[in-house]
């Protein structure tokens, strides 16, 4: 066991190695967040209603949210490219343990999830944000946000161990996260949306964090979300990270 | 340890039975009585009739493979054959759909974890991490043997000076050549000094001078001890590194010996006339016929015959003999050793590396 946590640690650790040496990817982590706070509010802001708060402040939870799960999408991509590679074969041919690989990228991609968050908020300060409530409270919502993340990165895993190409694992990957996280209170309240979608959104895990994360940050009445969000993320990860291990036992790279 | 997993001794048959050079004698010990004795071999790696299907693809077609420790063993066929798949399964990768196997006397498939310890594995792609530098691809592969910190450092130091990278250690692994990826791969295969070394296409995609610097440092390996299965198309390949060769086709093993054994199976030595004029080649080949052995003709390409000879004694005094006898004049006479090449054409009815062979396994087999 003990093992397992120092083999999981020691990939944890060459994975976010990686992040400074290549510019394209320090430049999508920082570069994206400031860009889509500064459009939203700037571009969207003055046109969307939001009762009850400032755009800016509806909007940083919401768009937290999105850019942790299309992070997340990077975690299969980034297994399909050790696949690709053959670094998965190296892997496998080591006597270390079976989880290490996938714990070691889940993990990962959550600090660099954490540090998206950091970047995200202090850009947000900078623009008009403020949190409303108490530091607990604050924590407990990035808790929630990184716990999804962390969800979304093992269905992300089973895709990127599946389709074994980085082209496809981007491809699909962008098709599923981008849908899921626009019908969703995350940029607009649901309820000015048809009817269907309003259904959609409103039992959409998104919505129930992004709402959860509002009511954690800035006051809001939190209802069922907080510790629905908690069951939601959780239970995609009691379903999907066995999923994405056995899978990986499995999988045969080309 | 093999007696008790293998009490009847049969290996010890089938490793003497392989060393005698005879086409299948590895592919089962029906035809060796059991009353043969020799003394059991200790073998590093001992397949028995592994089999692998991709979907309706018969990837390996019960395969046996008995090497014994520090040797070398080429495996030798075209795309598609099921080398990988081989080396998949003996690397615990992949787990046979029937067939055992054992490593360093190690089940692959009961005792995976025991294997990994003792094997290390340099596939087709250099497999290592871009992003990191040649000391931290090294010693996270030391690490993950879970050598410890210090003594993971001393042993990449030492890996990179062996494998002429300590300059390059310091930079990420993406500014390497493919040479010296190879180069970096291979030595990550031997962070642990493993008793038994696989080679998947070591060389493929190389320039020469990086393929003879591979071949040296593989040499070298196995002078310390190492055994190594080393898979390849390259002929050349298995003639300079490889003590057996086993020939794989469409999952079977086909044949196996040394290369001299493989070549004489094809037909020993050839004397190869070349004549002044095409119209007496006929003729020579009638003449030359008293040289070769009865079953097999002279071939005559233009103005070129070639016979194969019973027996190397004499043989060009006699042709010359011969052939001044009925006044036919020779340019060129020449005793030639067939090339494995000639041997894989004379097995698989294809060249070792036709394209055309069917490719439908893909990287897989």
């Amino acid at each position: 066991m003990m093992q397992a946590i120092g083999d999981a640690l020691l990939l944890t650790q060459r994975n976010l190695r990686r992040i400074p040496r290549s510019p394209e990817l320090l430049l999508g982590f920082t570069v994206q967040p400031i860009m889509f706070v500064l459009l939203f509010v700037y571009v969207f802001g003055g046109a969307i209603q939001t009762p009850g708060f400032t755009y800016v402040d509806f909007l940083i939870p919401g768009i937290l949210i999105q850019m942790l799960c299309f992070g997340a999408t990077l975690t299969g991509v980034g297994l399909a490219d050790d696949l690709q590679k053959g670094l998965i074969d190296r892997f496998r041919s080591l006597p270390m343990a079976r989880s290490a690989v996938l714990a070691g990228r889940t993990l990962a991609d959550t600090v660099t999830n954490f540090f998206q968050i950091v970047v995200l908020v202090v850009v947000g300060i900078v623009v008009g944000f403020s949190f409303h409530t108490s530091v607990p409270e604050v924590l407990a919502g990035v808790v929630l946000a990184l716990l999804l993340g962390l969800a979304i990165s093992w269905i992300s895993a089973i895709i990127g161990l599946s389709v074994m190409n980085v082209e496809a694992a981007q491809q699909i990957g962008f098709i599923w996260v981008f849908p899921l996280t626009f019908i969703s209170s995350a940029f607009v309240p649901i309820d000015t949306m048809p009817p269907v979608l309003e259904a959609f959104a409103s039992v959409n895990p998104i919505t129930i964090t992004v709402d959860a994360v509002r009511a954690l940050w800035l006051g809001a009445p939190a209802g069922d979300n907080v510790w629905l969000s908690l069951v939601w993320s959780l239970g995609l990860i009691a379903i999907f990270a066995p999923f994405a291990v056995s899978r990986y036992r499995r999988v045969a790279s080309a | 340890m093999r007696a008790g997993r293998n009490p009847t001794g049969s290996s010890g048959v089938r490793a003497s039975a392989g060393r005698s050079g005879r086409v299948g004698a590895v592919s089962g010990t029906a035809g060796v009585p059991d009353n043969v004795l020799s003394v059991p071999e200790e073998l590093a790696i001992d397949a028995r009739g592994l089999r692998k299907a991709y979907g309706k693809v018969q990837a390996l077609d019960g395969v046996d493979l008995a090497v014994p420790a520090g040797t070398v063993l080429g495996l030798l066929g075209p795309n598609g054959a099921g080398k990988t798949t081989t080396v998949r399964v003996l690397t615990t990768l992949l787990k046979p759909d029937a067939g055992t196997a054992h490593v360093a006397g190690i089940d692959v498939v009961k005792d995976a974890d025991r294997v990994r310890e003792h094997i290390g594995l340099a596939g087709q792609y250099a497999a290592v991490d871009e992003n990191l530098t040649g000391v931290e691809n090294l010693e996270l592969v030391g690490r993950l043997y879970h050598l410890g910190r210090t003594k993971a450092r001393a042993r990449t130091k030492e890996l990179l000076e062996r494998f002429d990278l300590e300059e390059a250690g310091g930079r990420a692994a993406k500014t390497y050549s493919g040479g010296m990826r190879r180069r970096l791969d291979l030595a990550a295969a031997l962070v642990v000094s493993p008793p038994v070394l696989f080679l998947d296409e070591p060389t493929t995609g190389l320039d020469p001078r990086s393929r003879l610097s591979v071949w040296d440092l593989v040499e070298g390996l196995v002078d310390d001890g190492t055994t190594v299965l080393l898979t390849t198309q390259y002929l050349d390949e298995v003639d300079r590194l490889a003590d057996r060769i086993v020939v794989i086709d469409h999952g079977k093993v086909i044949a196996e010996g040394t290369a001299d054994e493989l070549k004489d199976q094809v037909g020993g030595e050839r004397l190869v006339v070349v004549l002044e004029d095409d119209a007496t080649a006929a003729r020579a080949a009638d003449v030359l016929r008293g040289l070769t052995n009865a079953s097999a003709a002279p071939v005559v390409d233009g103005s070129e015959v070639a016979v194969t000879l019973r027996t190397r004694t004499g043989v060009l005094a006699e042709a010359v003999r011969a052939l001044d006898g009925v006044g036919i004049e020779a340019g060129d006479l020449s005793i030639r050793r067939p090339t494995l090449d000639d041997v894989f054409l004379g097995l698989t009815g294809h060249a070792a590396e036709d394209p055309t062979d069917d490719d439908s396994q893909g990287d897989r087999a």
